[in-house]
């Protein structure tokens, strides 16, 4: 059974107000508790170990999965999950974890998502991130996505952090073969003593693909963030990472560029900044009569967009 | 009416303090154009940008129809109908040109965002939905800067060199944009350019140099000694030198 709060968590992080339409599996507090297939979609519980198998027919079109998690109680959580997206497939994949932790223990939701999208399939996958409750047990997550892209394949990630928890491991490994194509969209905001790590490894094997990353983060209060954006051209390929922090407070942001051309043909830039909000783009804004705070806030929300 | 009444603005700067503007003593009238001319650093942004309270008077007075707002920050002035067009406006990433029109019209102000891009000389349907980001040239970024402050109902309207950047096409809308303005509203507006065309919409010319009011004058007796400056100006004569006549480049 959903309650109240559950389904509050279900709207910050899937976007959904209630049971949503099409294929989807509600994970709460470690158990699978509502399921639903469709004729292209299929949803199978893992038997060797916690998790599911998601698995896409060929030719599904304009399809979305739902496989969001709460956590409603303190507890630990480890799932693994299995995404097969069939050839020339084209859907969008909403996961998302939402805590709302009010004990003292803490709450910890380590995911590993393995995806195959097959040759021409193209995946979009949402995942945000949401903690909220006035315990003081930690929110944490640790998710691990691995992702191969096969001939043709499109994927495309957006993957969202706004407050709400309180530590954070984001490892990212992309396999990108032949005309493959990866565009990753990350975003996220610290506070308090948040402490976020996202690493990202992307690794162009085959000839013509490309990847662009795109970081944007902000760090305010005491909170802690590292980047560590990899991408690895292994053949004619051509990869983009961009990172942009703004820094606030007393936080501590760092930006590790790496970037690796096994081929004579690979081309890969990297390009991160760190800094605060410039202030002529506050004095801007103030000078349309916002509060320096409201200008902040603009500011902020523009570049988290 | 806004009153500067000798106003002086002292900055720290990295070898102690520097003392940007003195004495500066203007009254400007409601629905007059006023054009801020003068040389290169002597304190033409600076006024504005004390009008604006981007930097504070550290000496004099500033009324707003009588309210000293000497003293009020950037926001309030904003709030009492204080506007200024940067010279060189920031970029946002995020943001959008129909949501900085959005918060620059306010609550109050209606008016629609395709007639303020119109007037600055840019298609709606091209620039109301793109982030203010790097991929707008300085020209973009100018107009739309403008746009930002056409779209307010302001007492004062400060334009720090609006031409700059601007082709000639949109020159002579800008222009227009300028003189309906005046015609419109009651707004007192000043812009600092060095343009003859800007230079000729100007109900008072003030010139500023070396920090203070050198000359508050007409636009006529402006454009004469711009003119009689080309005539006695030696460099044209230089060229026509023995030797260096006939010179050919090519």
């Amino acid at each position: 059974m959903l309650t109240s709060l559950d389904k509050n968590l279900l709207k910050e992080i899937a976007d959904i107000d209630d049971i949503p339409k099409g294929a989807f599996n509600i994970r709460k507090n470690g158990q699978g508790i509502e399921r639903n297939v469709t004729e292209n979609i299929n949803i199978v519980t893992k038997t060797d170990k916690p998790g599911i198998d998601i698995i896409i027919k060929p030719h599904t079109k304009d399809e979305n999965v739902f496989i969001p998690v709460i956590l409603s109680e303190g507890m630990d959580d480890l799932v693994y999950n299995t995404f097969e997206i069939g050839e020339y497939a084209d859907v969008e994949i909403v996961a998302g974890c939402g805590i709302h932790n009010e004990s003292d223990q803490k709450a910890q939701h380590d995911g590993v998502h393995e995806f195959f999208v097959r040759k021409g399939a193209r995946m979009k996958y949402v995942e945000k991130h949401y903690g909220e409750g006035d315990g003081k047990g930690g929110r944490i997550l640790n998710p691990k996505t691995i992702i191969e892209v096969e001939e043709d394949g499109v994927a495309e990630l957006e993957m969202v952090q706004i407050k709400g928890v309180d530590e954070t491991v984001r490892d990212t490994e992309v396999k990108l073969h032949k005309n493959a194509r990866l565009i990753v969209s990350e975003r996220m905001l610290t506070y308090l003593d948040q402490v976020a790590e996202s690493n990202i490894t992307v690794e162009l094997v085959g000839d013509n693909s490309t990847a662009q990353v795109i970081s944007r983060s902000v760090a305010q209060d005491d909170s802690k963030q590292i980047f560590h954006l990899n991408m690895r051209g292994h053949a004619e390929c051509r990869g983009h990472i961009q990172c942009d922090s703004i820094i606030m407070h007393n936080a501590q942001v760092s930006s590790i560029p790496e970037i690796t051309a096994f081929h004579g043909d690979a081309q890969l830039v990297h390009e991160a900044a760190i800094g605060k909000i410039a202030s002529d783009q506050l004095i801007k804004l103030m000078s349309l009569g916002l509060t320096e705070k409201e200008a902040e806030d603009k500011i902020l929300e523009g570049f988290l967009k | 009416m806004l009153e500067l009444i000798n106003v002086g603005v002292t900055l720290d700067g990295e070898d102690g303090k520097v003392e940007i503007l003195k004495n500066i003593n203007l009254k400007l009238d409601n629905k007059k154009i006023y054009v801020m001319t003068g040389p290169n650093g002597g304190g033409k942004s600076s006024v504005a940008k004390a009008i604006m309270g981007i930097f504070n008077p550290t000496s004099g007075k500033i009324l707003l129809d009588g309210v000293d707002i000497t003293h009020k920050p950037i926001t309030e002035r904003a709030q009492l109908g204080v506007g200024y067009a940067f010279q060189q406006p920031p970029r946002f990433k995020g943001l959008k040109v129909h949501e900085l029109l959005e918060l620059s019209a306010g609550k109050t102000h209606a008016c629609s965002a395709c007639d303020l891009l119109y007037d600055v000389g840019l298609c709606a349907q091209d620039y109301l939905n793109r982030e203010i980001n790097t991929t707008f040239s300085g020209g973009e970024l100018k107009r739309v800067e403008i746009a930002s402050i056409l779209a307010r109902d302001l007492k004062v309207a400060l334009f720090d060199e609006p031409e700059a950047g601007i082709d000639l096409w949109s020159f002579q809308r800008l222009t227009e944009t300028f003189e309906n303005m005046n015609r419109n509203t009651d707004t007192t507006i000043v812009i600092i350019s060095h343009q003859e065309r800007i230079l000729r919409l100007a109900d008072e010319v003030i010139m500023i140099a070396d920090g203070t009011v050198s000359e508050i004058t007409s636009q006529e007796k402006v454009l004469s000694t711009i003119e009689q400056f080309d005539k006695n100006c030696r460099c044209a004569a230089d060229c026509d030198r023995e030797g260096y006549r006939n010179v050919n480049f090519a």
